[in-house]
């Protein structure tokens, strides 16, 4: 915060820059635990190997272009958000990146092709699918050591890891089911069978329903946590698609948990639904191909990553629209928020 | 590096072990047996036809499709507690298909892919009418398969001709490259192809300048028929159809011709069920699945054809969680199989000829040019029936 809050004092006479470096500076005062965030949005960028950063306080700017290694695609923080761990599927590793310093300053080695990842609960390892020799490896951050590897259907793609760090969810994308690996008894225990090409996870607030998205199915299956069995299923259909265009990728919960963010991929459109009574209920239009989503803590803005349109939009949440796209790089994958 | 794919593969080992102790099926394991039918001295894959010597791994036959596709569906099997077998027959000589294919239906084979040609598809066809057996096309193209000599235990996998040129035609009169001067071939098919190309050109608004016929060779009393650059003399075609099932001429028709001009169909931009170079839709681990288990092939049409036609089994078994033939075969000629293809849009049967609905990609050597259908082109029901033969316009008749 103090970077972006320097620098745009420095860039010119820009008064709102100041202001709002003024309010910023405020909250850091008066919220200390809000304090550790820099308030960037981070976009990873498959294909042009770049993490993008962009300060939401001064109007969306790039602060900057982190280079990566190749084809940078899922991102998560560590608990303290001092660290940005970022997948490198073709270069067989996990970058992390300085947040204070927005360089990257280690890798992870993991086997070939990561794409999606998920810290254990307690920040120690993760959990990387690799889609290509079909497991999901379990890595010791601090030593890099692989600890566990669970075999999985062909080419795993979504992880979960419950919050009492007790099972793991994993997709299989061509076997088209969710495997439920026990971390205790380290063995599958259960294998649900889902739509055509299951790709990512959310869990309802509640933790009692895991919803998956199915992306060659154009629906999200609604898993019941306690049975592991099939709720139901959701179907997308914006005004004007085929059913055949809608392929639904991203999931996200939003940060009040009443409302679940389904991103559908070449329809262009995020849905909203209601995870209550699993009404769907808007349809925003994005750009092209959108699969990562995130939502702003404050409940007021969502991220959407747009991959064949190179750009992110953003959607002003409470009056449903796009209000922004920003190019960030090539082929857009994943948008994480560093507050 | 080596060590550390050492690693790799001994902890994967490991692992398969420790997934083999999951926990067992409800059902006990029953085999889903898929059989698989080709002729043991099948002319189309002489690697020898080449007059250069040159081997063109890209001849390979599909079965290494069809293996992977059990590969790929070894859990599925696990999890609802059947096993997909699969096994292959090759016949000597054609005489022997009826034969070999009761063999397979007796041992209770329901499910036969056959890389045949048209003739001895439909041989293998008639002799098992009646049966609860299912006959699985992966390489013969013909229309005529789809269409007057359609047959309802046969299902195509691999596109029909006139899908390949609708896909290149769309893609050309995009271009407004809408004038097409045609080269064909000696060779049934190439005619097949020709004709193909001109309903094509009469559904998207192309024109068939001229077609002229070619043949192998140098002797220079045939050199209007040999020579490239003479035969595409006097022509104002911006494209040049080259209609070459072999493939043998096709190939050097490029930079060959009398004028600049783009070639197309069987040399140049190139309408294919699949190439090595596509890259979406998770087409990179498939291809990457494939170059494992068939090194040092890539992944052509004819082995994504076998690999989908084990999928769309495999899916039916699943989703109906029975082995029933007749609940199977139903479920996978209905309007409910979804079939992932790793070619985008979801695939399924068209009821009418029994043709795999799919997009087509135009290719050139080594890259994805476009795939089709293109975004230009809607249909009212389902944008894949743009290409191939929709349901008013069918010879097909069960």
């Amino acid at each position: 915060m103090f970077a972006g809050a320097r620098k745009s004092s420095s860039g010119g006479p820009s008064g709102l820059a100041h202001f709002l470096a003024a309010v910023l500076f405020a909250s850091f005062i008066s919220f200390p635990a809000m304090a550790t965030g820099t308030g960037y949005v981070f976009v990873s960028n498959e294909r042009s190997n770049r993490v993008t950063v962009l300060d939401p306080a001064r109007d969306h700017a790039i602060v900057k272009q982190i280079q990566t290694d190749a084809r940078p695609r899922d991102m998560h923080f560590d608990k303290a958000h001092k660290l940005l761990y970022v997948a490198c599927g073709d270069d067989n590793d996990i970058d992390i990146i300085d947040v204070a310093k927005l360089k990257v300053i280690g890798r992870i080695p993991t086997g070939p092709s990561p794409e999606m990842f998920a810290i254990a609960p307690n920040g120690k390892s993760l959990y990387v699918s690799e889609e290509d020799s079909a497991i999901v490896r379990q890595i010791d951050i601090a030593t890099d050591k692989t600890l566990n590897q669970i075999t999985t259907g062909p080419e795993p793609e979504g992880v979960l890891v419950t919050p009492d760090d007790s099972r793991i969810y994993i997709t299989s994308e061509v076997a088209d089911m969710v495997h439920v690996y026990d971390t205790r008894k380290k063995k599958l225990i259960d294998n649900i069978m889902v739509d055509t090409r299951p790709r990512r996870f959310a869990m309802t607030a509640d933790r009692k329903e895991l919803w998956v998205s199915d992306e060659l199915a154009g629906d999200v299956t609604v898993i019941d946590t306690a049975t592991d069995q099939v709720k139901t299923t959701i179907q997308f259909l914006p005004p004007g698609f085929r059913p055949v265009d809608v392929t639904p990728v991203g999931l996200a919960l939003s940060h009040d948990g009443k409302t679940m963010y389904v991103t559908l991929g070449r329809a262009n459109h995020v849905a909203f639904v209601d995870p209550a009574t699993n009404k769907i209920r808007a349809y925003i239009l994005v750009g092209s191909r959108a699969w990562g989503v995130v939502e702003n803590k404050k409940g007021t803005l969502l991220y959407v990553a747009n991959g064949l349109s190179d750009d992110v939009s953003v959607i002003d949440i409470h009056a449903q629209k796009t209000i922004r796209s920003i190019a960030t790089g090539r082929v857009p994958h994943t948008v994480v928020i560093d507050e | 590096m080596n060590r550390l794919w050492l690693a790799l593969l001994f902890l994967l080992w490991q692992a398969s072990a420790a997934l083999a102790a999951a926990p067992p099926p409800a059902n006990s394991t029953t085999s889903v047996r898929i059989g698989y039918i080709d002729l043991r001295n099948d002319p189309r894959y002489r690697t020898d036809n080449s007059y250069t010597g040159i081997v063109f791994h890209t001849l390979g036959r599909p079965y290494p499709g069809a293996e992977l596709g059990v590969q790929d569906a070894k859990l599925i099997g696990r999890v609802i507690g059947r096993t997909f077998v699969l096994e292959r027959k090759s016949a000597a000589t054609a005489a022997d298909l009826p034969a070999l294919a009761k063999e397979l239906a007796a041992e209770g084979d329901h499910f036969i892919i056959a890389d045949l040609t048209a003739p001895d598809l439909l041989k293998l066809a008639d002799s098992l009418r009646g049966q609860p057996a299912l006959v699985m096309n992966v390489s013969a193209r013909e229309d005529s398969l789809r269409g007057a000599d359609c047959r309802q235990n046969v299902v195509h996998l691999i596109p029909s001709e006139s899908m390949l040129t609708d896909a290149l035609v769309q893609y050309l009169v995009v271009k407004n490259w809408k004038d097409i001067l045609a080269l064909q071939g000696p060779a049934k098919e190439d005619a097949g192809e020709i004709v193909a190309l001109q309903h094509s050109a009469r559904k998207f608004g192309a024109t068939v300048d001229a077609v002229r016929p070619f043949v192998l060779g140098t002797d220079p009393r045939h050199r209007d028929e040999n020579n490239v650059a003479l035969m595409t003399a006097n022509s104002d075609a911006d494209v040049i159809f080259v209609a070459d099932s072999g493939g043998e001429f096709a190939r050097y028709v490029p930079f060959e011709t009398h004028s600049p001009r783009p070639v197309v169909g069987d040399a140049g931009l190139m309408p294919v069920a699949w190439h090595w170079t596509w890259y979406g839709n998770g087409a990179p681990q498939l291809q990457h699945r494939f170059e494992k288990l068939a090194s040092p092939r890539r992944m052509n049409q004819g082995a994504w054809a076998a690999w989908a036609a084990v999928k769309a089994i495999t899916q039916s078994v699943m989703r109906v969680r029975s082995g029933d033939f007749s609940k199977v075969e139903q479920f996978m000629l209905g309007s409910k199989i979804n079939i992932d293809g790793a070619k985008g849009k979801p695939m399924s049967f068209r009821p009418w000829d029994h043709q795999l609905r799919q997009p087509i990609l135009l290719v050139t050597a080594d890259a994805v040019i476009a795939r089709a259908p293109l975004p230009q082109y809607l249909h009212q029901t389902n944008d894949l029936d743009t290409l191939g033969y929709d349901a008013p316009e069918s010879a097909c008749h069960f």
